[in-house]
């Protein structure tokens, strides 16, 4: 880990470049000058005079891709640092080959002012192994009752603004999201969740929770949310993007309002395309997530969804809890999973697994992500900053919790087997992970 | 077989061969309690403490009689309210506990599957004494002892069980326990109570009484809480009373030698009526007695383990 190291002048050699954001796919070098794309083609020639100026790594065909982007994670700072901080977060995010995370604004306090904008800002800047793009909260406090100040957050620093962990639970406040967030060019991302419908749910409604006695989370409580805020965003015509969809009726909801031309994306979490709510079967914490894990049907479904372009991204939803918050009763631990350092092997599952192509799963984590957040990066485009993810697809090992940079342990995938991981980061030409 | 398992949680854990050895067990401590000196030393020098995070009179005293006609040294602790309000988690209480070696734990827990948590972190046993809407396999173990009492057999018998299955920990584990030693379970009452795909555990779903009143053998009756019409599950007491109560007015459609079960406390003139409580089919007491036996069985079985 070179966090602080200057920028490297690079050549990869032979590897397999795919960026979606410019349709390649096909064995190239890439070579990287001060911080940023300088050159993408086959067999770069550098003359005697200019070659021992750059190091030069053979890649052997592994991929290189542009630096993934997470557009969805929790760092917890400020005010939950025995959980994570945005070094720690980051440093999870360039080992699991992200370059760039959307860090959700329920910190403490609520991101929801300039002030802790700022302080997360420049938080990243001075400790962080990874760009950071601020949510900003929807309602104030992520209270649902009245707006946070848009226009300040957007000149602070925010990307978009969202009351994830919470739904908007007023259709009206959401209305005027929708419409506010247009002025200031921000999106709108929902956390589609009908709490009254919830019920103090802990899991999916349906047999598992029948038979373990945990209350239910029907998934109309989900789709109710979907449904309604693509309405207001046809409303409104507002950019809305969805977080972690999780139903097969989400999806389906999802895919006839995108025939239909609503300015809506969605994304969803590789624990929705992984795991089904069999796993709670033994009360274990670690499976206990909001929208919690669904029938089994709701994973094909959202891998359907994510094979036809009805799911746009792919987004951890990386939710770190320590043990204070995970040994406990099922009915009292607290809901999340930590995904920075799993997403990418479960990406590449899906690969293997025939349901994307390499260039689907990447456009997931990099040129979609770019494009629904409006930020320039996301692709390999000579003069782009160099961002970029070596991944080696071949390397078979198991999921180690302990060795991740999180701060936090609470990992589904602990001990999965696995293929694929980034065995080098760069974020603006800076190695800022090797492994 | 015997039983060999280091704790009790759950009755779908269990094989028929189990569910018939505890029952053949519980049956020969049955005597015990008859006798006027209620008291053997079969678990003297045995320590087993009673962890109860709800409230319960019944359970608890009856667990607690169960060790002491066996002779083991017994401890109640009673938290009021969860780990979370109280500031020690619950796996800190135990942990601590657990450290005083004791060889059986009896635990209760307002939240589903925290016994089974709380398991695997000692290596005493431990017996789920009820979690949230879970199980209660004690509960099933000695329903099933009194219909054998009563009837001699489980295999083919028509069992309704009444009222709030979507909260009963009661109902699930008698699915279970009396699915697998071959009665049929019809559950019945309003569709709010009735908790969804319910029929893949093996029982049948009714929401009218009437239709299945005639063909039971055994008729369980489940305690209706006023909570739930705060809940928004059902209108009023007066209505679930009028379409779910069981009184003697409803058993006239009854065989003649049905028996009615209530794992209690009761509500009387809500779920059932008095003369039906108190009437010639009940068998509500008998419950209670077996109750001891059959926890006399599940401690000597763990705790001599």
């Amino acid at each position: 880990m070179e966090a602080k190291s200057n920028p490297a002048n690079l050549i990869l050699r032979n590897g397999r470049v795919i960026d979606p954001a410019q349709g390649l796919d096909a064995v190239m070098d890439v070579l990287i000058e001060n911080g940023t794309i300088a050159e993408i083609s086959a067999n770069i020639e550098l003359g005697s005079s200019r070659l021992p100026q750059f190091e030069q790594i053979d890649t052997n065909g592994k991929w290189i891709v542009p630096g993934l982007i997470d557009m969805h994670v929790h760092l917890r700072e400020p005010g939950e640092e025995y959980k994570e901080t945005i070094a720690s977060g980051t440093l999870a995010a360039a080992a699991g080959g992200f370059t760039s995370v959307a860090c959700m604004p329920n910190t403490r306090p609520v991101n929801d002012c300039a002030a802790v904008t700022q302080y997360i800002l420049e938080k990243a800047r001075d400790e962080g192994s990874c760009r950071v793009f601020p949510v900003g909260a929807i309602s104030k406090g992520l209270e649902g009752k009245n707006l946070s100040e848009y226009g300040e957050l957007r000149t602070a620093g925010v990307v978009a603004v969202s009351d994830d962990g919470r739904p908007v639970m007023s259709s009206l406040l959401m209305r005027r999201a929708l419409d506010y967030a247009k002025t200031f060019e921000l999106l709108v991302i929902s956390h589609c969740e009908d709490l009254d419908l919830c019920c103090a749910g802990l899991m999916n409604e349906g047999p598992v929770s029948t038979r373990l006695g945990l209350r239910g989370i029907p998934k109309a409580a989900e789709e109710i949310m979907v449904a309604r805020d693509m309405l207001l965003a046809e409303l409104t015509g507002a950019r809305l993007h969805l977080a972690h969809i999780s139903t097969a009726g989400s999806v389906a909801l999802i895919r006839e309002a995108k025939r239909r031309g609503v300015p809506v994306t969605a994304e969803t979490a590789p624990h929705y395309f992984t795991l089904d709510d069999e796993l709670i079967s033994t009360f274990n914490t670690v499976y206990k997530v909001n929208p919690p894990l669904r029938r089994p049907g709701d994973v094909e479904a959202v891998k359907a969804g994510l094979a036809d372009g009805t799911i746009d991204v792919i987004a951890s939803d990386h939710a770190p809890h320590s043990a204070v918050e995970k040994d406990l009763e099922f009915e009292y631990a607290a809901n999340g999973m930590i995904g920075l350092e799993s997403s990418l092997p479960l990406i590449l599952g899906l690969v293997r697994n025939g349901i994307l192509s390499p260039m689907e799963a990447v456009a997931k984590v990099s040129c979609n992500p770019s494009r629904i957040l409006a930020i320039p990066l996301g692709s390999l485009r000579r003069g782009m900053p160099a961002d970029l993810t070596l991944i080696d697809t071949e390397v078979k090992y198991t999921i180690d919790v302990h060795r991740f940079k999180s701060k936090s342990r609470n990992c589904p995938f602990a001990g999965m087997e696995v293929q694929g991981k980034a065995v080098m980061t760069l974020m603006g030409g800076r190695i800022v992970y090797t492994g | 077989m015997g039983f060999k398992r280091k704790d009790l949680l759950g009755i779908r854990d269990l094989e028929v061969a189990e569910i018939e050895y505890i029952l053949n067990l519980s049956r020969s401590f049955k005597e015990i309690n008859e006798r006027s000196i209620k008291k053997v030393p079969t678990l003297r020098g045995k320590t087993i403490v009673h962890l109860f995070y709800e409230p319960s009179t019944r359970t608890r005293t009856s667990f607690d009689i169960a060790a002491k006609r066996l002779s083991a040294d017994t401890y109640s602790i009673t938290a009021s309210t969860s780990s979370i309000v109280k500031g020690e988690t619950v796996l800190d209480t135990l942990k601590n506990l657990d450290a005083m070696r004791p060889d059986v734990f009896v635990i209760r827990h307002s939240a589903s599957g925290a016994p089974h948590m709380l398991a695997a972190h000692t290596t005493a046993s431990v017996i789920n004494a009820g979690d949230g809407m879970h199980e209660h396999p004690s509960q099933a173990l000695l329903d099933m002892l009194t219909i054998l009492d009563k009837k001699k057999r489980l295999d083919g018998l028509n069992v309704v069980i009444v009222g709030d299955i979507f909260h009963s920990r009661v109902a699930r584990s008698n699915i279970w326990g009396l699915k697998k030693m071959g009665s049929k379970v019809v559950v019945c009452g309003p569709a709010t109570l009735i908790p969804p795909n319910i029929e893949e555990m093996g029982a049948e779903v009714s929401y009218r009484l009437e239709q299945c009143i005639p063909d039971a053998d055994v008729i369980m009756v489940l305690r209706l809480q006023k909570e739930r019409q705060q809940q928004m599950m059902l209108p009023s007491m007066r209505e679930y009373s009028t379409w779910y109560g069981i009184n003697a007015e409803r058993l006239k459609m009854a065989k003649k030698d049905v028996l009615i079960m209530h794992p209690g406390p009761m509500n009387r003139g809500v779920e059932i009526s008095p003369e039906v409580a108190d009437g010639p089919h009940s068998v509500i007491l008998d419950q209670v007695t077996n109750g001891v036996a059959v926890r006399m069985a599940l401690l000597f079985l763990l705790a001599q383990r």
